[in-house]
């Protein structure tokens, strides 16, 4: 068998080899591969399912290995008819060779005259698969093994599961070792089926499925004689030809600051790697987190074989520097996006977590979070489920342990500049570090509601499958800039008498008065209209609290501040509200003013109607309230002014 | 631009594509892009970088993250091609700033001369800031491989002089031009790599690193080692060498040299060669693939005496980078081992 006897570039395909091997050879091949695009993909599936054997088949085939390289695997492992290991070739650890497993990811470079390849190997064992996530990250597309005998594994199930997880938008299904199988059709028939209805609750894109024997070489660079009811590409062909450049998200600007460079007075450049998207120079952009208009006075960038100099347009994955035409204070962790594209910025989001360190998750510990280039502490504020990643079942919400994965409620010390993974990989993705051992313990990437609806199985339809979603032109944030504020709801909980309307009107008053479009719900004037079919059972109570979060929801919609103030008596209600309103907008004010001083207040008589029992039900006398216990702000109306309770509200709306 | 229509649309189109999964992707529908389906979002011209400028893009950003996260980061600078790239995207990650952290050159006091002259003009010619550290107390006592062993060299000369100057220096993190390609055990190398108070490396036990979020964080004497090249190939190197037509030293490119041809080696004759008996020095036409100490860095056969057609040696050559390395072979894993003790 011959090995590397032609050009690495230029290799396993006679269409493109060169025919001479003069300097103008050399520079066709250096002109042709200057213009060849990039595919990064990763392998996975359980072990033994030949997943080594296929790599270094891929490079043996497409003569990526060096005839030293191949001298130092001869006659170890169990040589086969090309008289060496092939999966030699990429197990680079000594406990990976004395194991005879893949245990971290190993890193593989080949092209061909069409393409370049990363090739990311994971571990295809359980207690590896970390490194399996670690590995689809960055991924197009992920190769998963399996093998004709077996049949698909809860192995295959979780690295296909991973991959969807991580995003990878394409799956190539090898089904290896045909050979053993007799070539059948019906064998790689049947996996298929079982592997595509398992694949409906996946979100990937596309799916390819390939029969191969990687020891024999079917069908892995050149198509298979052997197996002539095939009537699709072999594997090589189809990670040369399948087009990927329409995964990355051209539309949605993202540029990170990195580093704020400063080589004298006149020049301040903020140095990024753009995220995704692309912008050019005049653009109109906003820099969060404060929210300041500019325009881009300057791209800058040293392109290759180039002189240092500003540039017209740029787009992702550059690495450039911005300059802007006003001076604003813009450091590292700052986002740059346009005007009217904006990511959310939120320090409460929805997340789904891939838990990488032997130390299970602390409930109550604040882990590292680094997101984009911002970083900041970051406190699980409720574990929702964790997934079965065999059967994608939900399981119930306890820690998170090594290599398990869960849905989770974050909330940040600092707000982050967030997109949903799916629709961007390069802001919806974070990382955990624990504090204490400085280790990266999880990955992360930020879901929206509903994002992964197709893993649950009970989930009550909330509307009709015939009710679709109008979507407006203008988004909240067009609104809120066209306002210039941030609409928020302002949700007063208390007993009856405790300063709730008081401080409510009066905070309506001073925020209108700064020029911020607010206006006050108030409970009891809302039973006299939308709600006056309800009465005061826990039902009717529940379904009160709903539809005036729903309205307030509404009114911050259009850009308005709502102050809210209910009784609110159940902490489970709130937090129904604070869901439907959204967390980041939501203030929870608790008036803490103690039961006797409202009850001694008594404004509309109604606690001594209570106490004698003509009020049934009456929250603090013979219906519980459930105090919060994380309000945003406390304030007990029996020792402070209307004034001092007005003020401290009024420094929580100046908070970003 | 009223961007969320498109972004939608492109998803609903998708999803109609996608319906039967088991049905091969029809080109001409993969091939739409899926970001512009009812508004032409992105200018035609809109161009995909290639992959070198995907490779110097990343390069740019691992080499910025560096400096955002540490606070005495030093460069690695061994004198060779992959130094001479690393030195040109640190250039270009920081312009209009000057490189922002120094240049580390451990010295062994057995590189070539002409890598020495070289060092000397480039960096100066650049105005960067170089220190140059050797192990002074083991090259008095007149360490050398012959006497020890490569491994054993290596250990005293490199390992611990890397070492040593790393702790004296106080840095943080050191940037090296290590590749991922160049052998089995660099292929699991992390781009930011842990390394212990002792300077060791821990292959089973890495971090995880996720798509372009690097954990710098460390505890005092802790250290990380970057390696922003870890994703460019032997052809990529010299591929943007040529393209940014950076200066390398002389010795990789052939000419007539006088060597000892000893069995498949050529050993070049500079000072610290040790000639056994029955050998004798040989004109020959060569050059140096990869650039080490002179006693361990062996020639290859050659004509290539520019960029173009070193290039076109590699396109059609059929042995590794590191053949020529004597100190890669001395036992299997050996570089592996090497690493795990502190070698870069």
């Amino acid at each position: 068998m011959s090995t590397k006897t032609t050009p690495t570039i230029g290799a396993g395909h006679d269409a493109a080899k060169p025919s001479d091997t003069s300097l103008k050879g050399v520079r066709a091949i250096l002109e042709q591969s200057k213009n060849l695009s990039l595919l990064r993909l990763s392998t996975a599936g359980s072990v033994d399912d030949g997943k080594s054997t296929l790599i270094g088949r891929l490079l043996h085939d497409s003569h990526s290995i060096y005839d030293d390289q191949l001298e130092s695997i001869k006659g170890k492992g169990q040589a086969e008819e090309t008289g060496f290991d092939l999966a030699y070739v990429t197990d680079g650890l000594r406990a990976e060779r004395e194991q005879g497993i893949t245990i971290d990811v190993a890193y593989r470079y080949f092209s061909t005259p069409r393409r370049r390849f990363i090739l990311a190997d994971t571990p295809g064992h359980e207690q590896y698969t970390r490194n399996m996530a670690t590995g689809s990250s960055t991924a197009d597309l992920t190769i998963v093994l399996i093998d004709a005998r077996k049949g698909v594994l809860d192995q295959t199930r979780r690295h296909a599961f991973i991959a969807s997880l991580l995003g990878v938008p394409r799956l190539v299904i090898a089904i290896n070792k045909m050979d053993l199988v007799d070539y059948s059709e019906s064998v790689f028939g049947a996996i298929r089926q079982e592997f595509t209805s398992f694949a409906k609750k996946l979100d990937v894109r596309h799916i390819k499925f390939i029969p191969v024997s990687a020891l024999k070489g079917d069908n892995v660079v050149t198509s298979s004689e052997r197996m002539n009811w095939y009537q699709g590409e072999p594997l090589l062909r189809y990670l040369e030809e399948v087009y990927v450049a329409s995964d990355q998200n051209q539309v949605d600007f993202r540029f990170p600051v990195q580093l704020v460079l400063r080589p004298n007075q006149n020049y301040r450049g903020y140095a990024g790697q753009v995220r995704s998207g692309a912008i050019a120079a005049g653009d109109e952009v906003i820099t969060l987190p404060s929210m300041q208009r500019s325009r881009i006075l300057s791209i800058d960038h040293w392109g290759i074989g180039a002189k240092p100099c500003s540039i017209e347009r740029a787009s992702a994955p550059m690495s450039i520097t911005l300059t802007l035409d006003r001076e604003l204070d813009v450091s590292r962790g700052d986002m740059i996006v346009r005007a009217h594209n904006v990511p959310k910025v939120s320090n409460r989001f929805d997340a789904i977590l891939v838990w990488m360190s032997e130390s299970p998750l602390e409930p109550s510990k604040h882990y590292i979070l680094k997101q984009a280039t911002r970083e900041t502490l970051g406190l699980v504020e409720s574990i929702d489920y964790k997934i079965d990643v065999n059967t994608l079942h939900r399981s119930s919400p306890t820690p998170l342990a090594l290599n398990e994965i869960g849905r989770i409620r974050l909330v940040t010390k600092q707000s982050l500049f967030l997109d949903p993974y799916k629709l961007n990989r390069g802001t919806g993705s974070f990382i955990c570090i624990d504090p204490t051992t400085l280790l990266t313990v999880a990955a992360g990437v930020v879901v929206e509601k509903g994002d992964i609806q197709s893993l649950r199985e009970k989930e009550q339809p909330t509307v009709g499958t015939d009710l679709h979603r109008e979507s407006s032109l203008l988004s909240r944030a067009d609104r809120e800039l066209r306002f210039g504020h941030q609409a928020k709801t302002y949700w007063c909980t208390g007993l009856s008498g405790s300063g709730k309307s008081t401080i409510a009107r009066h905070l309506e008053n001073q925020l209108f008065r700064d020029g911020i479009p607010v206006y006050c719900l108030d409970g009891d004037n809302i039973r006299h209209g939308l709600n006056q079919d309800l009465g005061f059972s826990p039902e009717e109570r529940v379904e009160n609290i709903r539809r005036v979060a729903h309205v307030a929801k509404l009114f911050n919609d259009a850009g308005i501040s709502v102050i809210c103030s209910l009784i609110s008596p159940y902490a489970s209600e709130r937090a129904a509200a604070r869901k439907v309103i959204g967390a980041e907008s939501f203030f929870e004010i608790y008036m803490s003013t103690p039961l006797d001083v409202c009850e001694a207040r008594d404004p509309h008589g109604l606690y001594k109607k209570a106490r004698s029992g003509d009020i049934k039900g009456f929250t603090g006398i013979s219906a519980p309230y459930e105090p919060p216990t994380n309000p945003d702000i406390t304030l007990d109306s029996s020792t402070l002014s209307v004034e001092e309770c007005v003020r401290q509200i009024r420094e929580l709306c100046s908070r970003p | 631009m009223a961007l969320a229509p498109s972004r939608s649309g492109g998803v609903t189109f998708l999803s109609l594509q996608s319906r039967s999964l088991s049905d091969p992707v029809e080109p001409e529908l993969s091939n739409r892009p899926t970001g512009c389906t009812f508004f032409s979002m992105v200018p035609a011209a809109n161009q995909t970088p290639s992959y070198l400028e995907q490779l110097e893009a990343e390069s740019i950003a691992i080499l910025r993250e560096v400096l955002a996260q540490f606070d005495r980061p030093v460069m690695l600078y061994s004198v060779g091609k992959d130094s001479s790239v690393l030195l040109r995207l640190a250039q270009k990650a920081f312009w209009p700033e000057p490189i922002p952290f120094p240049l580390l050159h451990v010295d062994t006091g057995y590189k070539f001369e002409e890598m020495y002259s070289f060092r000397d003009s480039y960096v100066s010619e650049i105005g960067a800031t170089l220190v140059i550290y050797r192990n002074e107390t083991a090259i008095a006592e007149g360490t050398n491989p012959y006497d020890l062993g490569t491994s054993r060299c290596c250990s005293l000369l490199k390992t611990q002089a890397l070492f040593d100057a790393l702790r004296q220096g106080e840095y943080d993190a050191a940037i090296g031009g290590a590749r991922r390609d160049e052998e089995k055990s660099r292929a699991k190398e992390r781009v930011f790599s842990f390394r212990d108070e002792f300077g060791q490396w821990d292959p089973r036990n890495q971090r995880p690193e996720l798509w372009s979020e690097y954990n710098g964080k460390i505890n005092k004497g802790q250290s990380i080692r970057v390696f922003p090249l870890s994703n460019w190939t032997e052809l990529d190197i010299w591929h943007y060498i040529l393209l940014e037509n950076i200066p390398i030293v002389p010795l990789y490119f052939a000419k007539q040299r006088k060597v000892i041809v000893r069995g498949s080696q050529l050993i070049p004759v500079e000072t610290a060669a040790r000639i056994l008996p029955g050998e004798n020095p040989e004109e020959v036409i060569c050059r140096f693939r990869s650039l080490g100490c002179t006693p361990c860095t062996g020639a290859i056969r050659s004509s290539a005496s520019t960029l173009e057609e070193i290039i076109g040696e590699l396109l059609f050559t059929t042995s590794s980078e590191r053949a020529t390395r004597v100190i890669d072979h001395d036992q299997e894993g050996s570089m592996e081992i090497k690493k795990r003790e502190g070698y870069f």
